[in-house]
């Protein structure tokens, strides 16, 4: 019996592992140093805060993986044996493959900050960062967060939750301005600022001291201002946690690089996920190295059709995200750029209690419609994907805007609103 | 060594933690709680009318103190920090103590009013009971009973925590109007108008309620009740029938059972404010869904069974009703005809079912059937073979009294809100069976945007996995859901949406495809 051995339990390694069963018989193995079982990781933020439990992260009951034969080994990887096509593990014993998926995600960006390996300083990725946290942040009244980001919004909220004071260290003049239109970023700004987070544009981390007691006292920025706090955030973005495949032979970049079918330079070695790279990505709008839950989704599904014998290019289709600052939603549908392309063309509409919004994108020339920002507002993705995929005219979705909204029953319809400013707006620039 | 920074502390914590202005807050409130418990044991209250007033008024104050440190003293958004890490919500010490008072007051209030201080064979009232007399009076002319300190106690828990309720979901009209609506029908449907009746000298009765839920409805003194009650009395007469045989159906099919569920009823309406608190403490497992299954369609079975035993064993010839045993029997036939007639229209429907309980219903049919034709035939006095009064006794016991209040209110702190709603409820049962195959209402899954996070089904009072569904693309139709909404509140990424629509697109088992290729996501 083939025995497809799977490194990682995140969302990649179990949607594959689940979809290699559903395909075939083969012995499936899943390895994982950082938890026993499958939980989600974008919802780590809410045990802290005590929303739930870590037992409610967990998206399948305990007993489902020995009923789906599928079978969870609790270790770290040391190396990968690529010539006899077997793992090694760091507390010693190896284990034969006939077939390995790579899935082992990310790790934190740090970027060499004097004192950034002190007690007290941390990014927020795995389940073992959740439980540092935890402990570190006991009683504590400041904690500096470095990197405007999305992770780094989620700390803030989770230490706000325990009265934990936030200076928040953002280098940029904006908040997560590499992704986001200024319109949108400055209602971030201003909803994080809202809920008491000392909110520092243009200000960059220097170094981190520490104090009597060996833990952090307080950071230092460029301009040489020190903060006193005892806890630091770093969110600084993350990147492929591949350090255990130096000497495997398989070829790495940044991530491991990977063809459209997630098949590495090594045969019957695949990988998927955040530590994927792919060599050239299917998608010429995407990244190289997708670093998103659902892509992750994505190429565990794609991934396990090659691995069961039904070779499939990864074909994630029109692109969506999401996310939440603070009480504001985030969801976004096709492209919308943090600058406005060359022959592009847009039209953004904010509520004015400066909490809703829908930016739109779409091609000068014929009109068709590129991508959606929407903040405080549910859209439907269907209806998106949709559209999206048929190359509608920014005309027809304002048209029937209605048909995507995705919000709660008895919630203030914008469509209105929205669909009269942008025509008015469209008369203006004709 | 602690470091306090008082620089930033714009808002109390939720995290276990109370700040001065919280504790004083629920040192109001539990006063005004201890200074209506007090007079339970005291033969005669000092100022009944001031005391009473002052217990209210500390609740009330104490109450909104608390809201208002808690809730607006930040942005409108959901506000669950903490929740798992208080003794009172997370099933701790304090917890258990809330439990044993709830059930307590509770065995008391069924079971031995006397203790409360109910005046017996024409005594005055006495504790606590007597505190209630004043406002008795002014409403229905009467004195209190115990049923009328419950009522007025109800109604306050819901007035009160569904303000608190409405403040900490103030971001969503969906919620405010529920919340407004559960109110509305528990202060006047449920508590005035009931008394209001009793001045005017007609039977106690709420309009918002019905058979089986309301399951003395067609006991003997009920009806005769309603008989010697003149025009009005027919009116509340016909009107329950019409509540159980049209106006129920008609607003389920249109929007789900929530529009009682969660709109209407006193039960969903103390749940879904009192029992807020207590939500996620529902078990979510498959085991938990099986029992809640048997348990619940039991229920449903022994109301139907008692309730036509005993209007069979009061019926009949020279009884003066108007109705007889052949049309009793007829209508049974009618009944259970039409679900004839709909399993054949609508195969699919059993197709849905697991094949235990398909044979489980058939099996409850197929003996009504028979029993009811033999008592038919056989032209016996009883139906079922069961004399009918002990069986409504026990009924009223179990069930009425002891899962219905009992146990659904004071298990609370335990099992969660919906304890009796979810395993008990006869009117919930119907409603759901009905909302389960032919209703407009279903929850949608937003395509592939769910992270899997789990709050969802964590508030999910119901014990259902929102999230096994949600995960795969799959739209929610479940029988238990009473669409409150939260699943689709909590939820970090506007996955979730309560809809009515058509009814054959409710069940969309083609979850979102990826790229060309048709990678499915089914998860």
């Amino acid at each position: 019996m083939k025995h497809v051995v799977i490194i990682g339990n995140g969302i990649s390694g179990i949607t594959a592992a689940r979809e290699i069963r559903k395909r075939s018989d083969a012995r499936i193995t899943v390895i994982s140093g950082e938890s026993a079982h499958f939980f989600s990781r974008t919802a780590l933020m809410y045990v802290y805060m005590g929303h739930m439990r870590y037992q409610d992260i967990k998206p399948y009951a305990d007993d489902f993986w020995a009923k789906n034969r599928i079978e969870l080994k609790r270790a770290w990887v040391k190396s990968v044996d690529t010539a006899a096509k077997r793992v090694a593990f760091e507390d010693g014993g190896t284990m034969a493959y006939d077939a390995l998926l790579i899935a082992t995600g990310s790790r934190t960006n740090k970027f060499g900050w004097p004192g950034q390996d002190l007690p007290g300083v941390q990014g927020l990725y795995s389940l073992q960062d959740l439980e540092s946290m935890e402990r570190d942040t006991k009683g504590i009244g400041r904690a500096v967060i470095v990197g405007g980001g999305l992770i780094g919004v989620e700390m803030a909220e989770m230490l706000l939750s325990r009265r934990i004071g936030v200076t928040f260290l953002v280098r940029e003049d904006l908040f997560w301005g590499g992704v986001l239109p200024q319109q949108e970023a400055k209602l971030i700004g201003r909803h994080i600022a809202e809920h008491g987070v000392d909110l520092r544009f243009n200000t960059e981390l220097d170094s981190i001291l520490p104090g009597a007691d060996g833990r952090v006292r307080s950071v230092v920025t460029k301009s040489g201002e020190e903060i006193v706090c005892q806890f630091v955030g770093i969110t600084t973005g993350v990147s492929p946690n591949i350090a255990f495949l130096k000497d495997s032979g398989i070829a790495c970049d940044r991530g491991v690089l990977v063809s459209e079918y997630l098949e590495t330079s090594v045969p019957v070695v695949y990988a998927a996920g955040d530590c994927a790279q792919f060599r050239k990505h299917p998608d010429p709008e995407r990244r190289s190295v997708e670093q998103v839950w659902y892509t992750g989704r994505m190429m565990g599904a794609t991934v396990a059709r090659t691995i069961t014998d039904e070779r499939t290019a990864y074909a994630p289709g029109p692109w969506f995200n999401s996310a939440k600052f603070f009480d504001i939603e985030y969801q976004t549908y096709g492209w919308v750029r943090n600058r406005l392309m060359p022959g592009q063309a847009e039209y953004y509409w904010e509520h004015p209690d400066g909490r809703l919004a829908l930016h739109l994108v779409w091609n000068e020339e014929d009109r068709r419609f590129i991508g959606v920002n929407a903040f405080g507002m549910r859209l439907r993705h269907e209806v998106f994907d949709r559209w999206l995929r048929e190359d509608v005219s920014v005309d027809h979705l304002v048209e029937h805007l209605r048909e995507a909204n995705f919000d709660p029953e008895f919630f203030a319809q914008h469509v209105k609103a929205i669909a009269i400013s942008f025509k008015r707006n469209s008369a203006m620039h004709a | 060594m602690s470091h306090k920074d008082q620089s930033i502390s714009i808002a109390a914590a939720h995290s276990g933690v109370l700040d001065g202005q919280q504790r004083l807050a629920l040192a109001l409130t539990a006063f005004g709680v201890l200074g209506l418990f007090v007079t339970i044991p005291m033969e005669s209250i000092p100022g009944r009318i001031p005391w009473l007033l002052a217990c209210l008024l500390l609740m009330s104050v104490g109450a909104a103190i608390y809201m208002r440190r808690s809730y607006l003293s930040r942005p409108a958004g959901i506000r669950n920090d903490g929740v798992w890490h208080s003794r009172l919500s997370a099933r701790g010490a304090a917890a258990w103590v809330l439990a044993i008072v709830l059930t307590g007051f509770y065995v008391l209030l069924y079971f031995f009013p006397a203790q409360l201080g109910l005046g017996m064979d024409g005594e005055a009232n006495r504790g606590i009971v007597a505190l209630f007399d004043p406002l008795s009076r002014v409403l229905s002319g009467n004195a209190a009973s115990q049923w009328f300190v419950y009522g007025a106690l109800y109604t306050f828990a819901i007035l009160a925590m569904g303000l608190k309720f409405i403040l900490k979901h103030r971001h969503s009209r969906y919620q405010i109007i529920r919340t407004c609506s559960v109110m509305f029908f528990q202060l006047g449907f449920a508590f005035l108008i009931p008394e209001l009746l009793q001045r005017l000298n007609y039977p106690y009765h709420n309009f918002a309620n019905m058979w089986p839920l309301n399951y003395y409805f067609f006991d003997e003194w009920s009806v005769r009740g309603l008989l010697n009650s003149g025009g009005f009395g027919l009116f509340i007469l016909f009107s329950g029938v019409a509540m159980i045989f049209l106006v129920s159906p008609l607003l389920t099919y249109f929007f789900g059972k929530r529009w009682f569920c969660s709109w209407v009823c006193g039960c969903g309406g103390l749940a879904e404010t009192a029992g807020d608190p207590f939500r996620q403490l529902s078990d979510k497992s498959l085991r938990a869904w099986k029992v809640e299954r048997w348990l619940i369609h039991s229920v449903l079975v022994f109301a139907i069974v008692m309730t036509a035993a005993v209007v069979w064993s009061y019926i009949g010839d020279g009884s003066g009703f108007f109705v007889t045993r052949g049309m009793l029997t007829g209508l049974l036939a009618l009944v259970l005809g039409g679900l004839a007639v709909v399993a054949l229209v609508r195969p699919g429907m059993l197709k849905e079912l697991q094949p235990a309980v398909r044979w489980g219903l058939v099996g409850v049919l197929g003996t009504l059937v028979l029993v009811a034709v033999t008592a038919w035939i056989g032209g016996r006095s009883q139906l079922f073979f069961m004399e009918a009064y002990p069986l409504r006794e026990w009924y009223g016991f179990l069930i009425g009294a002891t899962f219905s209040g009992v146990i659904g209110v004071g298990f609370y702190p335990l099992m969660g809100s919906r304890v009796w709603c979810r395993f008990g409820c006869p009117m919930a049962a119907i409603l759901g069976l009905q909302q389960r195959f032919f209703s407009r209402f279903r929850i949608t899954t937003n395509g592939g945007q769910c992270i899997s996070c789990g709050n969802c089904s964590t508030y999910c009072e119901m014990g259902i996995d929102v999230r096994s569904y949600a995960q795969r693309g799959e739209n929610i139709v479940r029988a238990s859901c009473v669409g409150c909404g939260l699943c689709a509140s909590v939820c970090p990424r506007g996955v979730l949406k309560l809809e009515n629509g058509k009814p054959s697109a409710r069940l969309n088992n083609a979850p979102l495809s990826i790229g060309p290729t048709g990678v499915k996501l089914e998860l």
